[in-house]
């Protein structure tokens, strides 16, 4: 049985602005959208992209802890609260950490391939500027083994995890270059949120990008091995995305050709309870980045875009050679020499990234699909990259927790 | 008795005051950190006030305070409850350290409740009478061994001891307002202060981070020395416009000249107001009974007072109206002598008013962007260099007040209330935030 057995298709993006600070209109004294107004302002940002929304047949959300972060579950119970078509259909919320928008991808695609739906609206959506960064950190936190890890961990628990993978990786393979490809990392994000309206980052106007992000670290204030640029920031945001059938497209009014191909997927799940193999490298992120190329039937060099989870300026280099494009221990070279900026050899994160865009955890994966699918349909204003016709993919990949839970996802242009 | 020992049982009297508030937030935090290294020990701070609902506040600002420490040092205060299996997140620390920390505190209204202490932090209200009175009761409760640290900003150390009959246990300790956040303590000894007190006193400085400046014991130290003569400086130049601009136009001009023109944190009506006309009108009193100088006296500040403007702060840290009237701490009206209301400012009189100070120089940057500057000096040179090329009323105003201020600053060198001009520069740049000391090759 071939991998997909029908085609699917993604179409009718849409990203709200991601909220927090940094952003001109952020004011952390002042009340601010709640959690139901991010979901409604995507979900109906898709919806209105199509004709007929009462075609759409089921609806999924990724969320990672809104229960903590704004007291609030069950958030299936918002589909209907968009848009009456979803009023007695089946509506579902998965949750994986940080890469809850991603389970909601392939869940919305498995869906599709059940039979069972022809459309499908996806959202994701994270709402955590409603409580101070150290209270969030614990929120955060649970993406990790509770009790096996959290006592003993650092206040800023997953800044930290991320800080010993970038120590051993400095060790390994090379203090000044590592700092100074996370620095570059830093500035690629930058320089792409800026061209980006919806990006947290879309303000920031330094005019020195690379020396603060050379930052030395303060172990005493934060992590050994990462400042806080080096960091996602704290964001509300939600996206969503239409997935559709054949069929499902035609039900919905929407043309092939503003729709793009799911090409291949892959869910892959480390165990949480385990320590990572290699502080290095991100082992679970590799693995399921060779199994959605095996079964796209492509290599890295097809891809003309990529998305990768950097919510750490290290986890972008490691993901950068998960994802095939640098051999282990290369990637810190890889982006020294600017070869994932928007004009490298693999324009990566094009809209800002975790560190440029903004990281509402649970909307992340959809996001970068949303991306990904706005810049293989040409529709990425001022992000927009070449795509070159020979190589018609784009890939996102998406992580939770230390390398524990990673969707892979394979896009292609339709033709 | 080393200073651990001492900082078992700790009393401030006065504590629910602004200065006393502030004493007490930095004093609980030591103590608190030598609970947590000590946790068999017994730690009592004492907090004694007259005002029963000022106790209230205080309970709330410094529950407030330790949260924010708390928030603040998590990362290494995981590692200090580390052992405590039960707390798990941030969150739960946060809440203990917060708890331990209120463990500390015993409030009251008795001065008797100090009885235990030996280290006593005095910072009731500036009139030598109360504090004396204090004092003598203090010393009848207390141990002979326990040592008195005084927020006095003007009463000299060595009258207060020996009226009080301290022999030597008293030191002066000038916090600035507020002091969790005022890097400056001026340190004032009097001849017969203990060697043993000025130890402690420097030791417990370090502890607090605190910059400490010695003055010598003569009334209104550096400090005030300076603010008391520098507002009067004000208030003269207020007396010479007001015929001009009428009384709250030239208020308005040397508040907006002292502010803008000479670079400072807040103009020198809005300092005064903050501090409380009240509270400058008897540091004049004191400073010019012990001095025995008549000229420090204004009739600007009796004539405020007579009709019931004292300025201050209300209990929450908001500003009371003063020399001007405040909205959500923004100057919004200035007080008409004549009339005995506030005229309030509009967008019109202002413009007019501003046309006839004149621009600021080119490339102005105010007291809050060049804080963090790392070009600070360069550009406080050119900014002064500008002025003086300037022939307006602002810049002329302005710089005569920076030469008075300069000969202020010299005069308290000259006659020994500051053992040098580094001394009297770091009281003004620390504790009263100014971006440059008085004593400068601006002028």
């Amino acid at each position: 049985m071939a991998f997909l057995r029908k085609k699917i298709y993604a179409c009718a993006g849409y990203n709200t602005v991601a909220l927090g600070t940094g952003r001109k209109e952020f004011n952390p004294k002042k009340p601010r959208p709640g959690i139901e107004h991010y979901i409604k302002e995507a979900g109906l940002g898709a919806i209105e992209q199509i004709r007929n929304p009462e075609n759409i047949d089921e609806g999924v959300i990724g969320n990672f802890i809104a229960e903590r972060f704004c007291r609030q579950g069950n958030l299936g119970g918002f589909f209907p609260f968009v848009h009456p078509t979803f009023q007695y259909k089946p509506c579902i919320r998965v949750e994986g950490a940080c890469d809850s928008g991603g389970l909601a991808l392939v869940t919305s695609v498995k869906t599709i391939l059940s039979d069972l739906a022809d459309v499908v609206l996806c959202i994701g959506v994270e709402v955590q500027n409603t409580v101070k960064a150290l209270y969030g950190a614990d929120y955060l936190a649970a993406a990790g083994w509770y009790s096996g890890e959290r006592k003993d961990g650092h206040a800023y628990f997953f800044p930290d995890k991320f800080s010993e993978r970038a120590g051993a990786y400095m060790k390994k393979f090379g203090e000044l270059k590592t700092r100074e490809a996370m620095a570059q990392w830093y500035v690629n994000a930058i320089e792409n949120a800026r061209k980006n309206p919806k990006a947290q980052e879309y303000h920031n106007n330094n005019p020195d990008l690379f020396n603060t992000a050379m930052t030395k670290p303060d172990p005493n204030t934060f992590c050994e091995f990462l400042n806080v640029y080096d960091c996602s920031k704290v964001s509300d945001g939600a996206s969503a995305l239409i997935f559709a059938s054949e069929e499902g497209l035609k039900k919905i009014g929407v043309d092939k050709k503003d729709a793009v191909e799911i090409v291949a997927f892959a869910q892959v799940q480390d165990n949480i309870t385990t320590p990572p193999p290699d502080l290095t490298k991100l082992t679970t992120c590799e693995v399921a980045a060779r199994r959605a190329y095996e079964r796209a039937g492509i290599k890295p060099e097809d891809l003309s875009v990529l998305e990768v989870h950097d919510c750490f300026t290290i986890a972008g280099i490691m993901a950068i050679e998960a994802a095939g494009f640098a051999g282990h221990g290369e990637g810190a070279d890889f982006v020294r020499e600017g070869k994932t900026r928007s004009d490298g050899i693999i324009p990566t994160n094009t809209t800002g990234g975790l560190i440029g865009y903004g990281h509402p955890t649970g909307a992340t994966g959809v996001r970068q699909a949303v991306d990904i699918v706005h810049q293989l349909l040409g529709k990425a204003g001022d992000c927009q990259v070449k795509i070159d016709p020979k190589r018609p993919y784009g890939m996102l990949s998406s992580m939770g927790g230390n390398d524990k839970t990673v969707v892979v996802m394979i896009f292609k242009k339709s033709e | 008795m080393n200073l651990d020992e001492r900082l078992q049982d700790v009393s401030v009297i006065g504590a629910a005051g602004k200065m006393g508030s502030g004493i007490a937030a930095l004093i609980s935090q030591e103590m608190l950190r030598l609970k947590l290294e000590n946790p068999e020990k017994i730690y009592r701070l004492n907090l004694i006030d007259v005002n029963m609902s000022g106790l209230d506040g205080l309970r709330d600002y410094l529950r407030s305070q330790f949260l924010r420490t708390a928030e603040k040092t998590i990362v290494v205060l995981r590692k200090k409850y580390k052992d405590r299996a039960d707390l798990v997140e941030n969150a739960e620390i946060v809440d203990a350290y917060v708890n331990d920390g209120m463990k500390l505190l015993n409030f009251s209204t008795d001065l008797l409740t100090a009885k235990n202490s030996h280290l006593v932090f005095e910072a009731i209200i500036e009139d030598e009478k109360t504090k004396i009175k204090t004092y003598k009761a203090l010393k009848k409760l207390v141990s002979k061994e326990t040592f008195f640290l005084t927020n006095t900003s003007s009463i000299p150390i060595g009258y207060l001891d020996e009226k009080s009959g301290l022999d030597g246990r008293l030191i002066g300790y000038h916090f600035y307002n507020p002091p969790v956040v005022q890097k400056l303590v001026e340190v004032i000894c009097a001849p017969q202060t203990k060697e043993e007190l000025k130890g402690l006193a420097s030791e417990l400085g370090r502890r607090l981070r605190k910059t400490l400046v010695p003055a010598n014991d003569i009334s209104g130290f550096i400090g005030n020395g300076h603010f008391m003569r520098d507002g009067l400086f004000a208030l003269d130049e207020v007396l010479r416009l007001k015929g001009k601009y009428k009384f709250y136009g030239a208020i308005y001009i040397m508040n907006r000249v002292s502010q803008d023109f000479l670079l400072r944190p807040m103009g020198i009506f809005q300092l005064i107001d903050y501090v409380g006309i009240d509270v400058f009108q008897c540091i004049l009193k004191v400073m010019r009974t012990h001095l025995k100088d008549k000229t420090l006296k204004h009739k600007l500040i009796d004539k405020m007072i007579k009709a019931g403007i004292r300025g201050g702060q209300y209990s929450d840290g908001s500003q009371k109206d003063g020399f001007l009237k405040y909205d959500k701490n923004r100057p919004v009206g200035i007080y008409d002598l004549k009339n005995g209301e506030y005229f309030m400012i509009t967008d019109e009189w202002k413009n007019k008013i501003d046309k006839q100070i004149g621009p600021l120089p080119e490339g102005f940057a105010p007291w809050k962007a060049l804080l963090g500057d790392k070009n600070k000096d360069e550009k406080l040179k050119n900014h002064f260099r500008t002025l003086k090329q300037m022939n307006t009323m602002g810049a002329e105003l302005a710089l005569k007040y920076l030469k008075r201020t300069k000969e202020i600053a010299e005069s308290l060198v000259k006659q020994k209330v500051a053992n040098s001009a580094d001394d009297v520069n770091a009281v003004l740049t620390n504790g009263f935030y100014w971006l440059y000391g008085p004593i400068n090759e601006y002028v």
